[in-house]
C-alpha cells in the first residue's frame, strides 16, 4: 500500500496550504480565540473562589454556567484550534455525533444525580 | 462458512478508492477516530466520578478547599494553582496551533520555533502536576476520626455535635509532629496536662492550639482551647496523613483520592506522551524531513493530539475542580 503521507501529487495535505496574507488573518483569529479562552477560564476560577455552595438555587445556576462556559471553550478548541470547522461536514458529523450524545449524558449525571449531594451528604452542623 | 464477506459485490456500489470521502488523508482521519474513542474513555472516567460523588453518603471534598496551596507560600489561595496549570496548557495549545499555521506556509523556522515552545509548555505543565501530586500525597496536616460522640463550640460560637467516625483536622505544624509520634519516632514526645497537649520534636515545641472541622467541605470551622482538647481526647486510633492508595485525609471515603490519582494521572500520562511525540516531530522538523515531503501534515496530526489533551483538561477542570 502506498503511504499517503509521502504522496506529493493530489495529496490532501497540500490542499491545506495558504499564503502569507491568509496566514496573517488566521493568526489574528488564533489570538482572538486565545483571549476568549483565557477570559472564560478567569471567570470560572473567580466564580469557583467566591460563590459558596449553601444556597440551592444559586449553586445550580452556577453549575450550569460552568458547564455552558466549558462547552463554549471546547467548541472553540475543536473548531478553531483543531480545524474541524474547516473540514467537510461528513467528517464533522462523524466526530461530533458521539460527543454530543455523550456530553448530554454527562450533563444529566452532573445535574440530575448531583442534586443528591444537597440532601445525602452529612456535613456537621 | 460463506457469508456476506465472500459474496461478490459489484464494484459500482463500493467506494473504489482513489479519493477519501472525507477529503482527509488516512493518517489524519485515524487520528480523529482515535481521539473520539479516547474522549469516551475520559468521559467514562468523569461519569464514574459523578456517580461515586452522587452516591457518596459522606461529605465529598470540594476543589477550592482542597487545592489552595502555592509552592513556597503559607496561606490560602483557592484554585489559583490549578488556574495557572490550565493557563499553561492553553498557551501551549496556542503555540501548537501557530506551529500548524507555519506548517501550512511551509515555514520551517516557524514550525521549529513554535513546536519548541509547545514542548517547553508541556514540560512546565508536567512539572506543575508533579508538584500538585506531591502536595496532595503529603497533605496539609492530616486528620483523625473520633471514637465517641462529642459536642464542641467553634471560635465563632457555632455548636457542633460530632459522632464517632467523624473527621477532625490538624494544621501542618501539629500534623507533622503527630505523624512522627504515631510512627514511633523517638525524637518526638507528647506531654499532656495543665489543660493542654504539647509535642516536643527535637526540642521544638508544638502545642495543640486549633483543630479544624469540615476542612475540605462547606462550613469550615476552627475549634480551639478547651474544645480542641475535648476533640483530641475523643480521638480514635484512626489517623490519616495526606493520601495514598489506602488512606486519605481528604475524605472518610477513599474514592475521592482514587479518582484524583486516576483522572489527573491518566491525563498527565497523555500530556507526557504528547510531549514525547512533539519532541520527535520537532527533531524531524529540524532535520528537514517535512521539507523533503513538501508538506507539514505530521505537525497537524500531532497538533490534533495535543489540542485534545488541552480539551480533556478543560473538562477535568470543570468537573473535578469546579463543580
Amino acid at each position: 500500500m502506498e503511504r499517503d503521507d509521502l504522496l506529493v501529487n493530489d495529496s490532501y495535505a497540500l490542499n491545506a496550504h495558504h499564503s502569507e496574507e491568509e496566514g496573517i488573518k488566521i493568526r489574528k483569529n488564533i489570538v482572538k480565540v486565545t483571549v476568549l479562552l483565557t477570559v472564560l477560564t478567569t471567570i470560572e476560577v473567580l466564580m469557583g473562589i467566591f460563590f459558596k455552595r449553601s444556597e440551592t438555587f444559586t449553586w445550580t445556576a452556577i453549575k450550569w454556567t460552568f458547564i455552558i462556559m466549558t462547552l463554549v471553550k471546547a467548541a472553540y478548541i475543536v473548531m478553531v484550534f483543531m480545524h474541524l470547522g474547516d473540514e467537510r461536514s461528513n467528517l464533522k458529523r462523524v466526530v461530533l455525533a458521539p460527543y454530543l450524545v455523550f456530553i448530554a449524558y454527562l450533563i444529566f449525571i452532573a445535574i440530575t444525580e448531583g442534586f443528591g449531594h444537597l440532601s445525602l451528604f452529612s456535613t456537621f452542623h | 462458512m460463506g457469508g456476506e464477506a465472500t459474496k461478490a459485490i459489484s464494484k459500482e456500489i463500493l467506494w473504489g478508492g482513489g479519493r477519501s470521502p472525507f477529503s482527509v488523508t488516512y493518517g489524519k482521519m485515524m487520528m480523529w477516530y482515535f481521539l473520539v474513542s479516547d474522549a469516551l474513555t475520559f468521559g467514562g472516567l468523569l461519569t464514574a466520578y459523578g456517580f461515586a460523588r452522587a452516591g457518596s453518603e459522606d461529605a465529598w471534598p470540594i476543589g477550592e478547599q482542597v487545592f489552595r496551596a502555592l509552592p513556597g507560600l503559607e496561606g490560602e489561595y483557592p484554585l489559583i494553582y490549578v488556574a495557572l496549570m490550565t493557563f499553561i496548557l492553553i498557551v501551549s495549545s496556542v503555540t501548537m496551533v501557530l506551529a500548524v499555521e507555519a506548517g501550512h506556509r511551509n515555514d520551517q523556522r516557524g514550525v521549529v520555533r513554535w513546536l519548541f515552545a509547545t514542548v517547553i509548555g508541556g514540560f512546565f505543565f508536567l512539572g506543575s502536576q508533579a508538584w500538585e501530586w506531591s502536595h496532595f500525597i503529603h497533605g496539609s496536616g492530616g486528620m483523625f476520626l473520633l471514637a465517641e460522640e462529642v459536642t464542641v463550640t467553634d471560635v465563632d460560637g457555632e455548636q457542633f455535635t460530632l459522632n464517632a467516625g467523624d473527621a477532625v483536622y490538624m494544621d501542618h505544624h501539629l500534623g507533622d509532629a503527630v505523624a512522627k509520634w504515631r510512627e514511633g519516632d523517638l525524637t518526638v514526645s507528647m506531654h499532656e496536662g495543665h489543660g493542654n497537649v504539647m509535642f516536643v520534636d527535637n526540642g521544638h515545641e508544638v502545642a495543640l492550639e486549633t483543630l479544624t472541622l469540615n476542612k475540605y467541605v462547606e462550613n469550615e470551622s476552627a475549634v480551639s482551647g478547651a474544645d480542641a482538647l475535648k476533640l483530641w481526647n475523643a480521638r480514635s486510633e484512626n489517623f490519616a496523613f495526606g493520601a495514598n492508595m489506602h488512606d486519605s485525609e481528604y475524605a472518610v471515603q477513599q474514592s475521592y483520592a482514587n479518582f484524583f490519582f486516576f483522572i489527573t494521572g491518566f491525563h498527565g500520562f497523555h500530556v507526557f506522551s504528547g510531549v514525547i511525540i512533539n519532541l520527535i516531530v520537532l527533531i524531524m522538523a529540524v532535520n528537514g524531513v517535512f521539507e523533503r515531503r513538501k508538506h507539514y501534515e505530521m505537525v497537524e496530526k500531532v497538533g490534533l493530539y495535543w489540542h485534545f489533551v488541552d480539551l480533556v483538561w478543560v473538562f477535568v477542570f470543570t468537573f473535578f475542580y469546579l463543580i
